[in-house]
């Protein structure tokens, strides 16, 4: 069991990888690219990427950048490919890069879940698992590949898209780092009957909610009498709950959850 | 005479009546100038991407009104097979429905019942170079003939009756970022397009080209080259990259014989420390002489702009009183968040105020010109990047003297700059706007999938309803989410309009209240348009990939 302290991001995450056994990479490309790749990679990103995919990868609905894993792009070829060509039919354009810039640009995206992270401890994603599903009762909120609760969004494949610094920072503070739509909501409908939830869409007309019995609502605003939108997270914060080798170890197991189906 | 005489008299007159409306298909084909320029003597057509020459997206149409439009039922479905933003505006002609279908093939249609009579296919590189999707807004019509622009920046002219193209014209270099999103106007024996691009460093232009041979009969430089006014709004050789596109159809005077068009973004977008001055002419409105291309006025609403203020609106020509006597007017809601009222005649400013909460200006000087208020690193500008509104058409309606147009409110970035330099056929940005909310959608973006993760606090979506003579808002329809939709309005003062969620209102145009929605499942980012076929009116609207006609129930 490693347990090293200020080891970076980039570490405990090959750590994981390294560590899981079975973790297969369905993505065809080597994983090691020169620090001056990624570099300048991240120039390109920002000037080329980061207006619509934002500083972090996740500024388009439905794509998260930092998984380093891509539908269209198995391998590093084909992602070059994607890059200076664009994807027709979506609002991705083509760009035109030279080679050693396409070959750039790859190693950032590749690796841009780690690149400039904070440091973070290494924990053991075991012991993190059985904090997740006893200690730290997560499993009351969160559901993992079929098991716990719906009330809070689903974790199955959080490690594909989150990083250990932004899960970190999340177990201490959830308010300060919540997605504007998973705001919980309190509704007080006309006839009286409140429902407290997670809200999942809305337009003027409605909002579709989880309520915290895990029904699945469709609630017309016209019946509404009261609807209060939450800034604070149900979320605890787990600063002082856990130690801080804990929360390492949580932050370990969550990175390891690829999803995968 | 008797009065069965009489009767059957007035039968055949009616009669030929009805053979007059039924039947000019074949007798009216041909669009001529003169039909263009009295294109509201027709409501029952849609002759320009703007309904006519006004911008006004006004139509004389009053068989569907405030108390009957709850009796709307769907008449039939265009299904494009495109994934692209459906943009486009149909053309209406006698009964005969001509679009496009994203990126660039075109479609004839029985505007009746939805069937097909032909697809042009046009066939693109495999690499194009478009920022923000392959998009296309529609055509132009003269004659027998059909225009479009294409997004490998040519323009293509196509047989309306065969579907087969006649010419086609290279306008610019797509490899450079050149590419052709707008309709095409048709004015006199001219087809008018101008270059879309901004992002990519272009030096936009707008171009006339011969109807029958797509010969360039004009050219007018956005950017002005060294020697020619307005170049010494820019350092250096930064006009080289100066941005200026043109990518929403403008419109024209036939009494002026001037065409105004809204100008796009200088570039780089985002820094415009490295481009200090006005940089003539983006963000501004041109009026430019039809038989030559030569500029007559300018007006700039946004010089120097740091925040991709395109001023690529619809003008809204407008002959109404102003202080008490007749002028000739253009309304104006701009991206940058003002309303603006110019003299038409001569681009005097006349009067602005703002529509939506902004704090990138004080306000307007005498002359209509922003007092810059630039907010600090890290701080949130109101509006942000994509506007207080922006290219989706707004509608004028002269009956109650009010200007509707779709808006983003409490919308706002924190903007950044960087030093980026160009290089051809590569994004030239030079920073960006930013989402302050953390983990939220960056910008939204212009297709959406079933689930909406962009949420009130980013901004919010609405239909308002302006007074020119005041800037008040006389009412507000407010929406969930932002909006992309267009604005079609008509002498029975509905205001016709959809939503990024997919619902579609016809509205009260005096009150502002909901008179009949529906929902069609998927982004409405067009302006609708009516039209009227064997007597019956009917509204088309794009929404998702799919065009919706709906008429009265029988």
């Amino acid at each position: 069991m490693l347990r090293l302290k200020g080891t970076c991001v980039a570490t405990l995450v090959m750590m994981v990888a390294l560590g899981s056994g079975a973790h297969v990479r369905a993505q065809d490309h080597s994983g090691n690219y020169p620090p001056i790749d990624i570099e300048n990679g991240a120039l390109l990103y920002g000037a080329n990427c980061a207006q619509c995919h934002g500083v972090n990868g996740d500024g388009m609905p439905g794509v998260e950048l930092k998984t380093g894993t891509y539908k269209r792009a198995a391998t590093d070829q084909d992602l070059a490919r994607l890059l200076t060509t664009g994807i027709p039919g979506t609002a991705m354009p083509a760009t035109a890069l030279a080679s050693g810039e396409a070959n750039a640009l790859v190693a950032y995206l590749r690796t841009m879940r780690d690149f400039n992270s904070p440091k973070v401890m290494v924990g053991d994603a075991t012991a993190g698992r059985a904090l997740f599903e006893g200690k730290g009762t997560c499993t009351s909120c969160h559901r993992v590949v079929g098991k716990g609760s719906r009330v809070a969004p689903d974790l199955s494949d959080v490690g594909a898209t989150r990083g250990a610094d932004f899960l970190w920072r999340k177990l201490q503070d959830p308010t300060a780092i919540m997605r504007p739509i998973d705001r919980p909501v309190h509704i007080v409908l006309k006839n009286g009957r409140t429902i407290d939830g997670r809200r999942l869409n809305e337009d003027t007309y409605s909002v579709q909610v989880i309520d915290t019995q895990e029904r699945l609502l469709s609630i017309m605003k016209s019946d509404v009498k009261d609807y209060t939108i939450s800034r604070t997270s149900p979320m605890p914060s787990y600063k002082d709950k856990l130690a801080s080798q804990e929360l390492a170890d949580l932050v370990s197991y969550l990175v390891s959850l690829k999803g995968g189906m | 005479m008797t009065g069965r005489s009489l009767r059957s008299i007035l039968g055949l007159l009616a009669a030929f009546a009805l053979a007059a409306f039924v039947v000019p298909v074949a007798l009216r084909a041909q669009v001529t100038s003169e039909r263009l320029i009295n294109s509201a003597a027709e409501p029952q057509n849609w002759l320009t991407y703007n309904g006519g020459y006004n911008g006004q997206r006004h139509s004389a149409l009053k068989q569907i009104t405030a108390a009957n439009a709850k009796n709307l039922e769907l008449k039939w479905v265009f299904q494009a097979q495109s994934l692209q933003t459906f943009e486009a505006t149909p053309l209406v002609v006698d009964g005969i429905m001509y679009t496009t279908q994203a990126p660039n093939d075109v479609v004839a249609l029985d505007a009746k019942t939805g069937r097909v009579f032909w697809m042009y296919r046009y066939t693109l590189p495999a690499e194009i170079r478009i920022c923000c999707g392959q998009i296309n807004r529609g055509l132009g019509m003269l004659g027998d003939t059909l225009f479009m622009g294409t997004i490998d920046a040519h323009l293509v002219a196509i047989d309306a009756k065969s579907g087969r193209p006649l010419w086609k014209t290279k306008v610019a270099d797509n490899a450079l970022g050149y590419a052709l999103a707008v309709a095409p106007l048709v004015v006199k024996d001219k087809v008018i397009v101008g270059v879309a691009g901004g992002e990519y460093g272009i030096r936009g232009f707008m171009a006339a080209f011969d109807a029958k041979t797509g010969k360039e009969v004009w050219r007018f430089k956005i950017i002005p080259e060294p020697g020619e006014k307005g170049n010494e709004t820019w350092p250096g050789t930064t006009w080289e990259h100066g941005g200026g596109s043109v990518w929403v159809t403008g419109a024209y005077d036939p009494a002026l014989n001037l065409t105004y068009w809204g100008t796009g973004n200088p570039g780089p977008d985002w820094n415009p420390d490295v481009r200090k001055g006005d940089n003539l002419y983006t963000d501004s409105v041109i009026a430019l002489d039809a038989d030559t291309g030569q500029l007559k006025w300018h007006f700039q609403f946004t010089p120097n702009d740091g925040y991709d203020y395109d001023s690529v609106q619809v003008p809204i020509l407008a002959d109404a009183s102003w202080n008490g006597q007749p002028r000739k007017l253009m309304y104006w809601a701009n991206r940058n968040g003002f309303f603006y009222v110019l003299d038409r005649t001569d681009g005097k400013f006349l009067f602005g105020k703002p529509f939506v909460k902004l704090n990138w200006a004080s306000g307007l000087d005498a002359n209509g010109r922003p007092i810059p208020t630039r907010q600090p690193p890290g701080v949130e500008t109101y509006p942000g990047l994509a506007g207080g509104t922006n290219w989706f058409s707004p509608s004028y309606n002269p009956r109650t003297g009010l200007f509707y147009v779709s808006v983003w409110e409490n919308y706002r970035n924190v903007f950044s700059t960087n030093d980026q330099v160009y290089q051809p056929g590569r994004q030239y940005t030079g920073g960006r706007g930013a989402n302050p909310i953390p983990h939220a959608p960056n910008i939204p973006t212009l297709r959406r999938g079933p689930i909406n993760t962009w949420t009130e606090e980013q901004g919010t979506g609405a239909v308002i309803a302006i007074d020119p003579k005041t800037g008040n808002h006389e009412w507000r329809f407010p929406m969930n989410d932002v909006t992309d939709s267009g604005v079609l309005t008509t002498d029975s003062d509905v205001v016709i309009t959809g939503s990024r969620e997919g619902h579609f209102h016809v509205l009260d145009a005096r009150a502002g209240n909901v008179l009949w929605k529906t929902s069609l499942g998927g982004p409405i980012s067009s302006g609708p348009i009516t039209y009227a076929v064997d007597g019956k009116q009917y509204i088309a609207v794009n929404a998702g990939n799919s065009m919706f006609v709906f008429a009265l129930r029988e």
